[in-house]
C-alpha cells in the first residue's frame, strides 16, 4: 500500500492534532475569551474613535509613501547594472530580521532630538525636529517598509519575461513606451498587494507606536490594548479594543491572501538584467539620486548604531547579559515549536489532501488565521484565560516564546508546505515504488527537500522571536526582561549610550542566530 | 551578401561561441545543434542583445556590431512572450509601425490584410490570451510581414506545436520570406525542420558556429560533429 493513503501513524496524529488544537486556541480561543470580556454593550468613545482614526491614516500615509518611494527604487535596482547591487538588494532583505526597537534606535540617531539632522538644523539656525507623534510613526513605518515594498516590486520586475524587453528594443519602443507596455500593466498587478500587506503591517504595528508615538494625538489600538491592560488594568475595555484590532486584521488578511502574491525569500533577486532603453542622461541621473537617498535614508541609522553601540558594548551591566540569554532561550525555543507545528500540519495537509480535500483546505486556511490576529490580541486573550489560575507574570517567558511561535507560523508554513508538497509529488512516488518503509522514505526522499527551507524558516522565526517588543510587554515583571525589553527601557530613562550598546548586542545576535539555522540547512546540500 | 561574422568570439562565463562566415541575400538558413551549443546566443548577437567580446558583424558591409537592436535591419520571433498581453491583436501587430499605437486607416487597413494573410481575418480586436499558441505565433508573424525587414530571424518559434501545425506554420513563413525577399535565419535543433524549408545549415556546435552548408547535402554526408547530435 502506498504511503499516501495509509492513515497517520499514532504519534504523527498525535502531533499535528496537538499542533492544530494550539492553533485553534491561540486563534479562535482567545478572539472567544476577548468577545465574553468584552464590553459589547459599551458605546465607544470619542477618544476610541480618534484611536482607530489615528491607526488607519498613519498606516494609510506609511503605506502610500512606502510604495511611492519603492517604485522608483525597484525600477532603478532593475534596469540598471553596477557594483554593489547585489549588496543592496541583500540588504534590503535586512530589516526584516532587525529588531524594531534597534531600528528606532537607531532613526532617533538621525533624525531625533540630537540626531544627525537636528544638530545641522540647529547649526544654521532653525529649530531641531520633533520626532515623536504621527511623523515620527510614519517615518518609522516608512523606514520598515521601502524594503519589503522594493523587493516585492523588484520581483514583479523580474517576473516580466525578457523576450517582452526584447521585444520593445526590436520594434524602437521608447523608455516612456517601455512604461506604458511593459512596466505599469505589471505594476498594476503587482502594487495592490504590496500596498495592503504593508497597510496590514503598520495596522498592527506596536513597538514604533510604543516607542515614538503614544499621548492622545497618536496611539494605536495595539498601544492602546496595552495601556488599558498594563496601566489600568481594564480588562473589558482590553477586550473591546482587542476585538476592534481583531476585526479589522480579519478583514484586511483575508483580502490580503486573495491579492497577494506569495513573498519569495529563498530565491535571489539576481538575474542578468538586458535592458536597451533608459539611456538618457536623465533618467540614469534620477536613477543614481533615487537610489543614493533610499540607501542614505535606511543605512544610516543602521550605521549609527554600530558607530554608537562599538564602545558601550563592551561595558554592558550583568542585568543585559541574564536578558541576553533569556532571549536566545526564548528564540530557540520559540523557533523550533513553530517549525515543528508547520510540519506537524503539512504532514496532516498532505495525507488529507487525498482522502478529504474540503478538510485538508479547511486546515490550511485555519493555519493561515493567525495573519488575522495580532500579539497584543493573543497576549490579551492568554492574560485574561491564565489570570484566574496563575500569575500571569511568573510565566511572562513562556508566554512569549508561545506567541512569538505562533506568529512566525504562517511564514513557516509558506516556505515548508509547497516545499513538501513537491517532494512528495516528485519523488514520493518514486520512494513508493522502490518499497521504502517510513524513515526511509522521509530520510531519502522528502527530508534532503525540506532542508534548506526548514533551516531558513528556524533562523527567520528565531530572529524574529529575538528582536520581538510585544507580548513580553504585557507579562514582564520589573525584574524579568528579555532584550528588546531591557533596551527598551534603557531609553525610556534617556540612557541611550547603554541602549546603543544593548542594540548592538541584540542586533549581531539576531543575525547570528539566523545564520546558523539558515547554514545548517544549506550544509551537505546537492539537490538543485 | 547579406550578413557577415567577420571573427565573432562570444563568452558567457564559462561557455563561448566562435563564429566566422558569410550568408547569402535571400536564403533561408538553419541554425542547427544541441540545446546549449549556443544557436540561440548567436541570433542573439546578430540581432543585438549581446555584444561579441571581438570581431564584427556587417550588414551589406555595414557595421553594424554596435548598432542598437531597434536600428537592425532584423524582425525576429521568439519561442513565447511575443505578444503584450494587455494589447488587442490589432495594436500588437500596430507596434510593427508605430510605438504611438495612433493608426490612420490605411495603416489599419494593412494590418487587416496582414491578418488575412496569416489566416485570422477578423481577429483584430481579441486579446493575445482569448488565442491558441499558434494563432498567437501568427499574430507575430504578421507584424513580422508588415515590418518588411531584410532579415527575418526565428528563435524556436514553434517547439510547442505539434506536427501538422508546425509545417503549416512554416510554410507560412516560407511565404512571408518569399514575399518580403527576406533572409530567413531560424533556430532549431530538429533536423526535420532544417530540411524541410531551409536552403542551408549553419551547424553549431561543441563551441563553434561552423560555414552554411547545403542542408541536403550536409545531411547526406554529416561530418562528425553532426553525426554525434544525429545520432547515427
Amino acid at each position: 500500500m502506498a504511503y499516501r493513503t495509509k492513515p497517520l501513524r499514532p504519534i504523527q496524529l498525535i502531533f499535528s492534532s496537538s499542533a492544530f488544537a494550539l492553533l485553534l486556541l491561540l486563534t479562535l480561543g482567545t478572539v472567544i475569551t476577548l468577545w465574553l470580556h468584552a464590553d459589547i454593550g459599551f458605546q465607544l468613545l470619542v477618544s476610541d474613535w480618534a484611536i482607530i482614526k489615528f491607526t488607519i491614516f498613519q498606516a494609510l500615509t506609511s503605506a502610500t509613501i512606502s510604495i511611492l518611494i519603492a517604485i522608483p527604487a525597484a525600477r532603478a535596482l532593475s534596469r540598471r547594472k553596477f557594483k554593489g547591487r547585489q549588496v543592496v538588494l541583500t540588504l534590503m532583505g535586512a530589516p526584516f530580521i532587525l529588531p524594531t526597537i534597534v531600528a528606532i534606535l537607531g532613526i532617533l540617531a538621525v533624525w531625533g532630538r540630537s540626531g544627525y539632522v537636528s544638530e545641522f538644523l540647529q547649526k544654521i539656525g532653525n529649530d531641531p525636529i520633533n520626532i515623536y507623534g504621527f511623523y515620527g510613526v510614519v517615518l518609522a513605518h516608512v523606514f520598515f517598509n521601502i524594503p519589503l515594498a522594493t523587493r516585492l516590486i523588484v520581483q514583479g520586475w523580474t517576473a516580466i519575461p525578457v523576450e517582452q524587453f526584447r521585444l520593445a528594443a526590436q520594434l524602437g519602443i521608447s523608455t516612456s513606451g517601455i512604461g506604458r507596455h511593459i512596466e505599469r500593466p505589471m505594476l498594476r498587478t503587482v502594487v495592490p498587494g504590496a500596498f495592503l500587506i504593508i497597510f496590514l503591517l503598520c495596522i498592527s504595528s506596536f513597538a514604533i507606536a510604543l516607542a515614538l508615538g503614544g499621548g492622545p494625538k497618536a496611539t494605536t489600538i495595539e498601544l492602546a490594548i496595552y495601556q488599558a491592560l498594563r496601566f489600568d488594568f481594564n480588562l473589558a475595555k482590553a477586550s473591546q479594543l482587542a476585538m476592534i484590532q481583531f476585526s479589522l486584521c480579519a478583514i484586511l488578511g483575508s483580502l490580503a491572501i486573495f491579492i497577494t502574491k506569495p513573498i519569495n525569500f529563498i530565491q535571489g533577486l539576481d538575474h542578468e538584467i538586458e535592458r536597451w532603453d533608459g539611456n538618457e542622461i536623465h533618467h540614469k541621473i534620477f536613477d543614481i539620486l533615487v537610489l543614493l537617498i533610499v540607501c542614505l535614508f535606511l543605512f544610516l541609522p543602521l550605521f549609527s548604531i554600530i558607530i554608537r553601540g562599538a564602545v558601550p558594548l563592551f561595558t554592558l551591566p550583568a542585568l543585559v547579559w541574564i536578558a541576553a540569554l533569556n532571549s536566545i532561550v526564548v528564540a530557540v525555543i520559540s523557533a523550533f515549536l513553530s517549525v515543528g507545528m508547520a510540519i506537524s500540519m503539512s504532514i496532516f495537509i498532505i495525507k488529507m489532501s487525498y482522502k478529504l480535500p474540503i478538510m485538508s483546505k479547511a486546515m490550511e486556511i485555519i493555519s493561515f488565521l493567525i495573519l488575522a490576529s495580532s500579539p497584543l490580541v493573543i497576549g490579551t486573550g492568554l492574560f485574561i484565560l491564565t489570570f484566574p489560575f496563575i500569575s500571569p507574570f511568573t510565566i511572562a517567558l513562556p508566554m512569549t516564546a508561545l506567541v512569538n511561535a505562533a506568529m512566525s507560523l504562517p511564514f513557516s508554513l509558506r516556505m515548508i508546505l509547497p516545499a513538501m508538497t513537491n517532494a512528495e509529488n516528485q519523488y514520493g512516488r518514486l520512494a513508493d515504488s522502490l518499497g521504502m518503509n517510513d524513515w526511509a522514505r522521509f530520510n531519502i526522499a522528502i527530508w534532503p527537500r525540506l532542508r534548506r527551507p526548514v533551516g531558513f524558516s528556524i533562523g527567520l522565526a528565531a530572529a524574529l522571536s529575538m528582536g520581538d517588543l510585544g507580548v513580553i510587554t504585557l507579562f514582564a515583571p520589573p525584574d524579568v526582561a528579555t532584550l528588546p525589553l531591557v533596551m527598551y527601557r534603557m531609553m525610556s530613562s534617556y540612557q541611550l549610550t547603554g541602549a546603543a550598546g544593548v542594540a548592538l548586542l541584540l542586533v549581531s545576535l539576531s543575525i547570528i542566530l539566523f545564520w546558523i539555522f539558515d547554514r545548517g540547512g544549506r550544509l551537505e546540500h546537492k539537490i538543485r | 551578401m547579406s550578413i557577415k561574422l567577420d571573427n565573432v568570439k562570444i563568452s558567457h562565463g564559462k561557455f563561448s561561441l566562435q563564429a566566422d562566415f558569410e550568408i547569402e541575400k535571400g536564403k533561408k538558413i538553419a541554425l542547427l545543434g544541441p540545446s546549449g551549443g549556443g544557436k540561440s546566443t548567436l541570433l542573439s548577437a546578430i540581432a543585438g542583445f549581446k555584444t561579441p567580446d571581438s570581431g564584427r558583424i556587417f550588414f551589406e558591409n555595414t557595421d553594424i556590431t554596435s548598432t542598437p537592436p531597434a536600428k537592425r535591419p532584423i524582425a525576429l520571433l521568439f519561442q513565447n512572450h511575443n505578444l503584450f498581453p494587455h494589447l488587442s491583436v490589432r495594436n500588437n501587430i500596430a507596434l510593427g509601425i508605430t510605438t504611438t499605437l495612433k493608426l490612420s486607416l490605411k495603416e489599419i487597413e494593412t494590418i487587416d490584410k496582414a491578418l488575412l494573410r496569416v489566416g485570422l481575418d477578423g481577429l483584430g480586436n481579441k486579446m493575445p490570451s482569448e488565442l491558441s499558441g499558434g494563432q498567437q505565433q501568427r499574430v507575430a508573424l504578421a507584424r513580422c510581414l508588415i515590418r518588411k525587414q531584410p532579415i527575418l530571424c526565428l528563435d524556436e518559434p514553434f517547439a510547442a506545436l505539434g506536427p501538422a501545425l508546425k509545417k503549416e506554420m512554416l510554410d507560412l513563413v516560407q511565404e512571408i520570406a518569399e514575399t518580403t525577399n527576406a533572409t530567413l535565419l531560424m533556430v532549431t535543433h530538429q533536423p526535420d525542420d532544417a530540411s524541410y524549408i531551409t536552403d542551408q545549415t549553419i551547424l553549431i556546435a561543441e563551441g563553434k558556429a561552423h560555414r552554411p552548408v547545403t542542408t541536403n547535402k550536409l545531411f547526406a554526408n554529416p561530418p562528425a560533429a553532426l553525426a554525434k547530435y544525429l545520432g547515427n
